[in-house]
């Protein structure tokens, strides 16, 4: 039983700074220290890892498991987590309405995501996704002062809840063919099983893969991306593309993996389908935007395409492809939001490029990260997703996934053409007249935001450049999955 | 170690010169000027002093070599070598480098920093091109030298510019990213066959490969080289980089970036794939001839001065590409010695071009006329490089077009007149543009400044090199041709079919 609190003790600080975070609120209203306990809480929970590996890997009840995987991905959704949490502060900082509630939900939707990285059971599947969404719900919309971030948040409220009801549906159906909720002994009576009607067991995994598929924004269930991305604040829009696409991601992989669906062929073959025609609406639909937010949105939608064309590789080679890419990912995405969020004002978020042109001139230092997150997005070398885009080619060859593949490289150098865009932007000249005004000092910058930035660019070219012991790292956790 | 040097001065000076040039742009312009003099010393030293005997091993007949592990799961290694052939194109690359910073001195006047890092990187990417055996490396420069060259395009660019950026950043990255897939389709292969990753060009020599697959991978090469070549059908950002591009962009894109494409079929696609690129060795040439005509005769439609030279290039490296796929020794010297003078020849004619746009702010020929009497030494000079450029004996550029020619007579008697007649159709857009340009009535009464001395002095030494290679080409023959006759024995069993 001890050695359970042990194992589950990232899960438990993560819930406790939620409560101690809830209590300073209700003593004392003050930002600086509601955001330091939220940091000392990721601290606490990211320590607590360490002792969680002295254990692994531990199951507990029925519904959880922390293995070498959990440990991995969990590591990297607090990592994520706190970032997103140093950029909120210097973007709430200043504003009228009470902030401090702010980072409890965001602790929530991460202990959340994180409960479905160690899920091995559909319960304990649905409490995580319901508990990242509700939160999410709120945050989405926590600028409740303007229209937008309402009209984003209740657009995410009745989509997710849709998803969800098609989620259980599907958990039903499984659940009544091969009466169990484990993802491993589900594997078990499909192995055995000789009464199983199959159109059930499709249709039940179909369903879930809807659920799985709206929170990952790939189309056809990626209505919502574009408007949430463009409505939530961009700490939240951040939080969305990384923690919540990365919790759900690892979630697949595991289930995949030990439900044994991989021999369903229509299975994969959906899955191919839907990678394909993510890479390709997610990069045609950005050429026609405008705003900075929707085109990363619709880039995003394009990036999870790739991501699935490594799962559909499957395998390790897959399977590693898959966590490589999304590491690179969640630090390009952060690091892109990161300058967003950055440069908004009070009013309004920076989603039009207007607010980029010339930027290199008067924030070089930003314009530069800028431009590696983009370039990185855009898959140029020096980049951590030059590398990620390599890994899952490769594992796509190794699979000889070569439509996949094909696709893959069309729609990534078409993708060039948006990402170009707000680059050269950045480093157009100044019409004259507004480099004679003097701008305002940006508001939403802290030092910590840009200490953060820079060094999720260092990170970014570190990837790119010598990847050889997160490789090994990826190594080592895809063995304790497989 | 000399190797990594040359890279790492480019880089070092280019970030050097960005960070003082914000204080005093002639430092940066100093800085960048030095890097480029100590890295052409450094080559020059090592061709003079140059290893008594080659090696001639199985793998290639290199003068020096870098090996350091880098991605050691994948079998990804650092891995730098210099042969006769990567010579020349190294030196010719810090001598355009060298002139193309020289010719931007008066032009480029805002951001000079900046302007001088991005030249710097890109050379450094076209440097790393011509040394990086390691294919996964050489991927990795050719992408590397794409990014400021963009920049380039699109912060010092003319009117049309960003369009312009775009479009050649679209063409070369779709391309290349097929090249990618090919490389590391390859580097899969040699998994499945020895049980280990490896990017090494050397190592995938001895690969066998079945030839439907060789046919499809080397296909994807080709469409990466041939799009930098660029070969006809795939050609359409070239006119507009290089119109668009400031002068010293121009230089590096005619000169140097196009060079890479012809130096990546004969590095890696004629090695690696000799029975598929023998097979498609016919289609190619036709490609070569159809570029020599086609590009001659849009010259010659040309009103844009820039855009005339830019199509000269599809024409004149439609003789690399006719070389390089005859298949013999004879045509290979000559496609090489057409790189060089090629790079030399339109290097300066972009240089007159740009200089021709800073005085009268117009690169439209209607508007022209009449200027030889107002700038009488850029008249001759010009006149010089318009004859280079047509192929007049006693310049490099008729020994280089006489050796393909030669060469591929033997292989293709239709093929080589037709790409004669380009030879005649040179004449025309050649003459065509002096005339215009500098001979009839002035009408729009011209008076502007002539070149400076400091453009004679550069225009004297690419006048003097043009001389050289034309009179007396053999060091340059007997540079190259190790490398070139170790092709030859890669790729002999065929060549002893074929004959």
């Amino acid at each position: 039983m001890a050695v359970d609190l042990l194992a589950a003790l990232p899960l438990i600080a993560l819930a406790a700074t939620a409560i101690v975070a809830l209590l300073v609120v209700a003593f004392r209203r003050n930002h600086l220290i509601t955001a330091v306990v939220t940091l000392l809480g990721h601290g606490a929970a990211f320590a607590s890892l360490a002792v969680a590996a002295t254990v692994i890997p531990r199951q507990i009840t029925a519904l959880l498991i922390i293995d070498g995987y959990a440990l991995f991905y969990m590591a990297l959704l607090l990592v994520a987590s706190f970032v997103v949490s140093v950029l909120a502060y210097g973007y709430l900082k200043g504003r009228a309405d009470p902030v401090e509630e702010f980072y409890i939900l965001q602790v929530l939707a991460t202990l959340g995501a994180v409960v479905l990285v160690v899920s091995r059971h559909f319960v304990s599947l649905f409490l995580g996704l319901e508990l990242l969404s509700v939160a999410l719900y709120a945050l989405i919309a926590y600028l409740r002062t303007d229209d937008r971030p309402l009209e984003a948040g209740l657009k995410y409220l009745l989509l997710a809840g849709a998803s969800s009801a098609f989620l259980l549906f599907g958990v039903a159906l499984l659940y009544a063919e091969l009466g169990t909720m484990e993802f491993d002994r589900m594997a078990q009576s499909l192995a055995v099983g000789e009464n199983i009607r199959r159109v059930f067991v499709l249709a039940g995994l179909a369903m879930t893969i809807t659920g799985i598929g709206f929170k990952l924004a790939v189309v056809p269930f990626h209505m919502w991306t574009p408007d949430v991305y463009e409505g939530a604040p961009a700490p939240v829009t951040a939080f969305v593309a990384t923690v919540s696409k990365g919790a759900v991601v690892a979630l697949l992989l595991r289930y995949f993996a030990q439900a044994g669906a991989y021999p369903y062929s229509s299975l994969i073959l959906v899955f191919s389908l839907i990678a394909g025609v993510s890479m390709v609406v997610g990069n045609l639909l950005a050429l026609l935007q405008s705003n900075v937010k929707r085109v990363l949105a619709y880039s995003s939608i394009a990036h999870l395409g790739y991501v699935l064309v490594a799962f559909v590789a499957s395998g390790s080679q897959g399977a590693e492809a898959v966590t490589f890419y999304l590491i690179a990912y969640i630090v390009t995405t952060l690091g892109a939001f990161g300058v967003v969020t950055v440069v908004s004002e009070k009013d309004r978020d920076a989603d039009s490029i207007e607010v980029y042109r010339g930027l290199f001139w008067r924030r070089p230092g930003l314009a530069m990260i800028f431009t590696a997150t983009l370039l990185s997005l855009a898959g140029i070398p020096l980049t951590a997703g030059f590398l990620g885009k390599v890994y899952v080619l490769l594992a796509g060859i190794h699979s000889a996934l070569w439509p996949l593949v094909i696709l893959l490289v069309l729609t990534s150098a078409l993708g060039l053409v948006y990402y170009l865009r707000i680059v050269v932007a950045m480093y157009a000249a100044l019409p004259q007249l507004e480099t004679a005004r003097h701008r305002p000092p940006v508001p939403s910058s802290s030092l910590a935001g840009n200490i953060i930035l820079v060094t999720l660019a260092i990170g970014l070219v570190w990837l790119g450049v010598y990847p050889a012991p997160i490789i090994r790292a990826i190594r080592l956790t895809v063995a304790s999955l497989l | 170690m000399i190797l990594l040097w040359f890279i790492v001065i480019l880089l070092a000076g280019g970030l050097l010169a960005w960070s003082v040039g914000r204080w005093n742009p002639l430092w940066a312009r100093g800085i960048a000027l030095g890097a480029l003099a100590i890295d052409l010393l450094l080559g020059l030293i090592l061709w003079l002093q140059r290893p008594g005997g080659v090696v001639f091993s199985n793998q290639g007949a290199w003068w020096v070599q870098m090996e350091w592990p880098w991605l050691p799961p994948f079998g990804i290694s650092f891995h730098l070598a210099l042969d006769g052939l990567s010579l020349l194109l190294v030196l010719l690359t810090f001598f355009l480098g060298l002139m193309a910073v020289v010719a931007s001195w008066s032009e480029i006047q805002e951001r000079v920093g900046f302007f001088h890092f991005n030249v710097l990187w890109t050379l450094a990417g076209v440097v790393g091109v011509f040394l990086a055996v390691d294919l996964f490396l050489f991927y990795f420069f050719w992408e590397m030298m794409l990014v400021p060259m963009a920049f380039l395009i699109f912060i010092w660019g003319h009117e049309n510019r960003v369009y312009a950026a775009i479009k050649f950043f679209v063409f070369t990255q779709a391309s290349g990213l097929l090249m990618l897939v090919a490389i590391l389709t390859l580097s899969f292969l040699h998994n499945q066959q020895t049980g280990s990753y490896s990017f090494n060009a050397m190592q995938w020599l001895e690969l066998p490969l079945a030839p439907a697959t060789a046919m499809w991978l080397m296909l994807g090469f080709f469409v990466a080289f041939a799009v930098k070549l660029p070969v006809v059908p795939l050609h359409t950002w070239l006119p507009d980089a290089h119109t668009e591009a400031p002068t010293a962009g121009s230089v590096i894109l005619a000169g140097l970036l196009l060079k890479t494409g012809a130096y990546g079929l004969l590095r890696f696609v004629v090695p690696l794939f000799p029975d598929a690129a023998k097979t498609f060795a016919t289609v190619a040439m036709s490609l070569g001839v159809i570029g020599i005509l086609y590009g001659a005769v849009l010259a010659f439609a040309q009103t844009d001065v820039k855009r005339l030279v830019a199509y000269t290039s599809v024409s004149h490296m439609g003789f690399v590409l006719l070389g390089i796929f005859a298949w013999n020794e004879l045509a290979w010297q000559g496609a090489v010695l057409q790189m060089i003078c090629h790079g030399i020849s339109t290097g300066a004619l972009f240089i007159l071009a740009g200089a021709l746009q800073e005085r009268l702010h117009t690169r439209d020929m209607r508007d022209m006329g009449g200027l030889w009497s107002t700038v009488p030494r850029m008249g001759g000079v010009a006149l010089f490089f318009a004859m280079a450029s047509l192929g007049l004996p006693g310049l490099g550029n008729f020994v280089a077009e006489f050796l393909v020619l030669i060469g591929s007579f033997r292989v293709n008697a239709f093929l080589t007149i037709m790409a004669t007649v380009g030879l005649v159709a040179a004449t025309v857009y050649a003459l065509r543009l002096i005339q215009q340009t500098f001979h009839g009535p002035n009408k729009e009464g011209w008076k502007v400044p002539d070149l400076t001395l400091r453009d004679m002095a550069i225009m004297a030494v690419m006048i003097a090199a043009l001389v050289y290679l034309g009179l007396y080409p053999q060091p340059i023959l007997d540079t190259v041709n190790p490398a070139l006759s170790h092709l030859q024995r890669v790729v002999e069993p065929l060549g002893m079919l074929a004959r």
